[in-house]
């Protein structure tokens, strides 16, 4: 019995005493077993907070069970203490009624003092606009100098390393084909929505934890005070892949910044005049095949084979009417896994795609498609 | 047709047919097994994918299914009738009633519940899978997007709250209206006052939830948009809706489990429960409190500040009663004569980690360190101190404590015993480690993780499989002692235990109470 | 509440063991999955393949409603035949109080939805105040009145116009129920089910006064008029919701407004016919077989308390949906 009781007071302090011990080797960076103060002013106050609140908890905790451990080891029968009658004190209720709500109030006060920091959305330099879809994120730079700047952010990791087929790398789950890149010591407010269900903008070390609904925007924001990557996930259940769509944030210097908003600009300007030029097939071809492997082949198979997805090879849809193909591609089918694909390339890489699914994998239906005729389907 | 002097019915319509209070308690408890081993698979499905990175044993879909069944199996399946199982034994036997005060009620309320939940377990068997989006349902994923079995969830909701109401309207009735000569409202058992106290929080918040599905099969089927913002409506609608049954519901789980805790302490200290008033207002005000706080788990939707603190501020507020409930526990063991055998154990286990799980809960009630808590790890963690170790330690107790007076027969003491420090180690080994990669950064429900949460993911996996096997002694203690236990007579069975089922014959008989006992 | 004496116990009535409970968990099951699958046809299924959904629907509940039925039937026979204790009449009383009060809190969610899209979600779609600061990048030339005339998805062109967040087609109303769109107030119709609901409520509670008076020809009189008043009710909600199918434009599809209209409505609607069914029942126990008398009736008061609740419900309805 003696024995057991000691043994169930070393069982329960011995988390907290690892705990501590954890905490108190300075792991505080990329800890594995706490909260990362991450690369802004706010983390880290809520950091700060996050290790009061433990420590308080600590503390109340170490008391409480030290008093019922005490009275554990005294106050057995085995001991052949015979028991008190006592059972009441208005006193001692007062006291343990107020001592814990003061307590509460020390805590309160700092959290009222950051969550309203956090609530501050005014002097944003940059503005970016994050949408949720199943299961990737679009950026968006709303700015003057980041205009028509946008992509999507998918996952990067292949295939073979989630099925265990290859060993798996670094980064594994955390990689993207496109990270979001913002400048350094730059207050950036998100404005995160979503297309489809609910999702949540989640990085860490940013402090920035938001949900993504959809039809209503969120305001968040951040200021990164390192350069560096930093690594997030999809923090909201929004179906089968939710654990596939992560986050890479690139925070980089302002000159760096700058140097690749205007890349990205120049890309943007380049696919604008696309849009208004006509390609021969060949060109269509080339592109499309190109964007058939990077967005239609998970599904649809390297050759137009099918697997999740129908078989594109003789496909009663990509070998009938151009309109009707038009319409899958842009539109998706809707309760399928096929998604509308009109919002996520542009009218060029469309163009090419449905002519290369029309013209490749033996449907040599022969017509092409350019972008005007892309976006006069959008139109309707 | 007089009522008295009768046994229990021979063959199976004794159980069908039943209205004895008894025998309907046993139902329910021997259901909630079921359902707790049934949502307990579910769990082991969930950590065995879980155990490596990658993806081994199931696809990400059907990793979602369990998530979202073994959430809704382990709350309305297993813990919540569970707990009436015990209130439909113990309340009138506390009480000095007869039985129930709506008998035949009682049993349709029982009756309800298996094909509901086979209607549920069926589910997965359906096409497109059964309900893949959490036990929360947070629309629209759990309209537009979800599978078409997400119609048999929603009547299934509905019955299982019809089914919670009922029984919680027969607790009041019985509670307010048969309670033996003498036994005034600050004489009942703690027991029984918590459950008075989660029967009118049930009341209150169950058809709220059937509100909540009643809109979700509106947007469904007949083209209304309550939450879809095209139309006008809002999906933060639904969790405005969600939570406000959502947050009253934890407390319906871990109240009754108060009650007990309440019951075992003083028993085996051998000395009064302290403070009995301050703990039937601590109760309450519990009770009142939840009603203001649901937005705790909604502090990353967006919601105005003013919004954030007012929410903030009352969830810290609960730490102060249940702080008082604490204290006073500890405060009876305090100079008492306390003896250590299995339900003893579990409580004092219930009362470590209980604490422990409402420290966590208190640090995400921090809106602003909320937001790097929510939806990771961290909160499971959380949740499982406070459900597991809390609610279900509770009722591991309980069982231990009454199976004595139910069966008249006494349990292997040092079977139970050993139950209870496996599963106390156990339990620990699967889900400290939570609280370190939730902080970390890994979020909840996802199949696959990346590597940095590798070492604590195995360790809380072997913890949860040990935990789940010890389960197995606890299931065979209670079988042995029913079908072979040494028989005992004393009305009494633990020394120190107060209140009037122990004054009834043991086995406790079929009819208890049909001359009321006089209370001083 | 005062303690019992140990008298009244000794009358305690314990049922015999019953089918009842498993009868009507049965047929409680059966509908409630024949409905589902009804629904699930109606919405994924195939219509050109038959299904035995509505047959599982019909028959489990009508076997429900009969359980139901028998069951009431037992337990006013039991009362008649004096098995009733005082005690358990009680349980009964604080039996049906606790089921009213759990409507209360069903009527509550659907009241509260329509609060939190009038006065929160209208404005921030139109991103005004303090939750929909950026909104407007997402419905750009959407306004916000109420009624709501024109959805966000309409404003924007309709389902098809663009690809964000269209989780169905909502199409508006020309015209909607609210008093400041009714050409005069006495052609208003909800203004009319007002009064008649509201008389409905006076007349029962003449009746109930009758019935203390063991005045059964009083009684028989104001209940049956109750009754009738509820039909009258319950046909005039069916004129206005073909009128607003048929004219107005005004379905299921149109929007939030639609979806609280019909769904604050349409739940009252069903609850005023069970609770005219209920009153009903007593009517026919009291001319066909003469039961209740001044001392017992709880089985005619059970159905006014519910009665009085739905026109309760009903007055705040005409207030917030209607009115205001
Ligand atoms: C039995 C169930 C139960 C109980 C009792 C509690 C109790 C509490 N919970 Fe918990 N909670 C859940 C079940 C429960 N919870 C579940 C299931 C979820 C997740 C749902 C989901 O998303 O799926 C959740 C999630 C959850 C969240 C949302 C997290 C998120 O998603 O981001 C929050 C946030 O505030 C919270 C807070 C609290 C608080 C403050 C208490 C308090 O009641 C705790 C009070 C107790 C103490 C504080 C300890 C004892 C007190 C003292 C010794 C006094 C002195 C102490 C001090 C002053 C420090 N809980
Ligand atoms: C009271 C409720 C309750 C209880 C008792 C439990 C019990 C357990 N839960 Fe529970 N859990 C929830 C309520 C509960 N949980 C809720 C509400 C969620 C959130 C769901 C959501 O996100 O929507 C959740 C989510 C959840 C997750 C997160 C899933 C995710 O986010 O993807 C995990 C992961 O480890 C987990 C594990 C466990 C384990 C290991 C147990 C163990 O205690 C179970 C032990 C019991 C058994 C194992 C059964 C008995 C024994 C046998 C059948 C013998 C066979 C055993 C072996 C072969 C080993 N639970
Ligand atoms: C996530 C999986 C997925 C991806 C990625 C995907 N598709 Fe599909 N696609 C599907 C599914 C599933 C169907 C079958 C839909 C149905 O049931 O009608 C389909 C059907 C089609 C069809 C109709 C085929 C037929 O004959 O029925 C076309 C054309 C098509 N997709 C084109 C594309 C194009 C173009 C892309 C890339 C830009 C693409 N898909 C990417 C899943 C996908
Ligand atoms: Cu997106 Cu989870
Ligand atoms: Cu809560």
């Amino acid at each position: 019995m003696f024995v057991k009781a000691k043994r169930l007071s070393a069982l329960t302090l011995s988390p907290v005493l690892t705990l501590m011990a954890m905490l108190n080797a300075g792991a505080a960076k990329a800890s594995s077993v706490n909260m990362p103060p991450g690369v802004t002013t706010v983390g880290q106050t809520i950091y700060g907070l996050h290790m009061t609140i433990l420590w308080i908890c600590v503390i109340v905790g170490l008391v409480v069970f030290g008093v019922m451990f005490y009275s554990i080891y005294h106050h057995r029968k085995s001991r052949g203490v015979t028991a008190s009658t006592f059972h009441e004190s208005t006193k001692v209720e007062i006291a343990w009624t107020l001592v814990p709500f003061l307590i509460l109030i020390v805590v309160a006060v700092p959290a009222t003092t950051t969550l309203l920091d956090v609530y501050d959305f005014e002097d944003a330099e940059l503005d970016v606009l994050i949408t949720g879809y199943q299961w990737k994120w679009k950026y968006e730079y709303l700015d003057e100098e980041g205009e028509n700047v946008q992509f999507f952010s998918n996952l990067r990791t292949p295939q073979s390393e989630i099925y265990n087929t290859e060993s798996k790398g670094e980064h594994y789950l955390l990689e993207v084909d496109e990270p979001l890149v913002i400048p350094v010591d730059t207050k950036v407010r998100f404005l995160v929505t979503a297309n489809d269900v609910i999702h949540a903008w989640w990085v860490p070390e940013l402090a920035v934890k938001k949900d993504a609904i959809p039809g209503f925007i969120n305001e968040t924001w951040t200021k990164a005070n390192e350069v560096g990557v930093y690594r997030g996930q999809c923090a909201e259940l929004c179906g089968k892949d939710h654990g596939f769509m992560p986050i890479v944030v690139n925070v980089v210097s302002k000159d760096e910044y700058a140097e690749w908003i205007g890349s990205k600009q120049a890309e943007a300007a380049e696919i604008k005049k696309l849009m208004a030029q006509n390609f021969s097939l060949d060109e269509l071809m080339e592109r499309g095949k190109g964007v058939y492997d990077r967005s239609c082949a998970a599904c649809h198979g390297a050759n137009g084979e099918g697997g999740l997805g129908n078989a594109i090879a003789k496909s009663p849809i990509a070998t009938g009417p151009l309109d009707g193909h038009l319409e899958v591609g842009i539109n998706g089918v809707p309760g399928t896994a096929m998604q509308a694909f009109g919002g996520q390339l542009n009218d060029v890489d469309m163009a090419a795609v449905i002519t290369y699914q029309r013209n490749a994998f033996g449907n040599n239906m022969g017509d092409l498609v350019q972008p005007i005729d892309v976006f006069n389907h959008k139109k309707g | 047709m007089g009522a008295h002097h009768h046994g229990p019915a021979k063959g199976l319509s004794r159980w069908l047919f039943a209205t004895n209070h008894k025998d309907i308690g046993t139902m329910y408890l021997w259901f909630s097994f079921s359902m707790f081993i049934l949502g307990g698979s579910f769990a082991m499905v969930i950590r065995a994918e879980l155990f490596q990175p990658g993806m081994q044993l199931v696809d990400p879909l059907f990793f979602n299914q369990m998530t979202t069944l073994h959430g809704l199996i382990m709350v309305f399946g297993a813990i919540m009738p569970s707990f009436v199982g015990l209130a439909n034994w113990m309340i009138p036997m506390m009480i000095g009633a007869p039985d129930m005060a709506l008998p035949r009620m009682n049993n349709w309320s029982f009756w309800i519940l298996p094909p509901t939940f086979l209607l549920l377990a069926s589910t997965l068997f359906m096409e497109g899978g059964g309900p893949a989006f959490g036990w929360t349902f947070y629309a629209p994923l759990s309209t537009t997007y979800a599978a078409p079995s997400v119609t048999f969830f929603i009547f299934g909701i509905h019955m299982a709250g019809l089914s919670s109401i009922m029984g919680s309207i027969n607790i009041i009735a019985t509670v307010m209206n048969m309670r033996a000569p003498g036994m005034t409202y600050m004489k009942m058992p703690m027991f029984v006052w918590t459950w008075l106290i989660t029967a009118f929080l049930l009341v209150a918040v169950m058809p709220v939830l059937a509100g909540a599905v009643t809109m979700m099969l509106m947007d469904i089927h007949f083209g209304t948009s309550f939450f879809s913002a095209a139309g006008g409506g809002d999906p933060v609608l639904f969790q405005h809706i969600f939570w406000f049954f959502g947050h009253p519901e934890v407390y319906i789980i871990i109240l009754p489990a108060f009650g007990v805790v309440s019951q075992i302490i003083p028993a085996f200290s051998r000395k009064p429960l302290f403070g009995y008033d301050s703990m039937v207002y601590a109760t309450a005000s519990i009770a009142l409190l939840s009603f203001l706080v649901w937005a705790h788990h909604m502090y990353t939707v967006g919601m105005p500040v003013a919004g954030e603190l007012f929410f903030m501020y009352a969830t810290m507020l609960i730490a102060v009663p249940t702080g008082v409930k604490v204290f006073n526990w500890v405060t009876t063991m305090w100079r008492g004569s306390m003896t250590f055998e299995t339900p003893m154990l579990f409580a004092i286990g219930f009362l470590i980690l209980f604490t422990i799980g409402g420290f966590t809960g208190l640090m995400l009630s921090i809106a602003p360190a909320d937001f790097q808590y929510h939806d990771s790890y961290f909160v499971v963690a959380h949740f499982h101190y406070v459900m597991v170790a809390g609610a279900l330690f509770s009722m591991t107790a309980a069982v231990y404590y009454w199976l004595p007076k139910w069966c008249g027969r006494m349990y292997n003491e040092t079977m139970g015993k050993t139950h209870f420090w496996i599963s106390f180690i156990s339990f620990n080994v699967a889900f400290f480690p939570q609280h370190f990669v939730g902080l970390a950064g890994m979020p909840r429900r996802i199949p696959d993780y990346a590597l940095q949460f590798a070492d604590f993911n195995m360790m809380s996996s072997i913890g949860a499989f040990v935990y789940g096997l010890s389960q197995l002694l606890w299931g065979y203690n209670v079988i042995s002692t029913i079908v072979a236990g040494k028989p005992i007579s004393d009305e009494k069975v633990w020394e120190g235990a107060e209140g009037l089922e122990w004054t009834v014959a043991t086995p406790a008989p079929f009819h208890t109470f049909e001359t009321p006992p006089q209370v001083k | 509440m005062t303690p019992q004496t140990s008298t009244e116990f000794e009358k305690y009535y314990v049922p015999e063991k019953s089918r009842l409970a498993l009868c009507a968990a049965t047929g409680l099951f059966l509908s409630l999955f024949g409905a589902a699958n009804v629904m699930n046809d109606m919405t994924y299924g195939d219509p050109s393949v038959e299904t035995n959904s509505w047959t599982i629907f019909l028959c489990g509940l009508f076997f429900f409603l009969a359980t139901l039925f028998g069951w009431f039937r037992t337990t006013i026979k039991e009362n008649r035949a004096g098995l009733s204790s005082a005690q358990m009449k009680k349980s009964y009383a604080l039996g049906m109080f606790w089921f009213i009060f759990s409507e209360v809190m069903f009527f509550f969610v659907f009241f509260s939805a329509l609060f939190y899209v009038r006065n929160l979600v209208g404005p921030w779609l139109s991103g005004e105040g303090d939750g929909g600061r950026m909104n407007g990048l997402l419905w750009p030339g959407f306004e916000y009145t109420w009624p709501m005339a024109i959805t966000p998805q309409e404003a924007m062109g309709g389902a098809a116009s663009q690809p964000i967040a269209n989780n169905g087609d909502f199409v508006s109303f020309e015209k909607s129920m609210a008093i400041s769109e009714a050409s005069a107030w006495w052609k208003w119709l909800p203004l009319w089910n007002t009064i008649i609901l509201v008389s409905s409520s006076v007349t029962v509670h003449i009746a109930h006064s009758g019935l203390l008076a063991d005045n059964k020809r009083k009684f028989n009189l104001w209940l049956g008029i109750s009754v009738l008043l509820g039909m009258i009710f319950v046909a005039l909600q069916a004129l206005e919701y073909y009128e607003a199918y048929a004219h107005y434009g005004l379905t299921l599809n149109s929007g939030i407004y639609g979806s609280t209209f019909f769904m604050l409505t349409g739940f009252h609607g069903f609850h005023v016919i069970i609770g005219m069914t209920m009153l009903l029942v007593q009517w026919l126990r009291s001319v066909r077989a003469g039961h209740f008398s001044a001392e017992d009736h709880f089985g005619f008061e059970a159905s006014s308390w519910y009665w009085h609740f739905v026109d309760v419900v009903w007055v705040l309805l005409f207030l917030f949906v209607y009115v205001l």
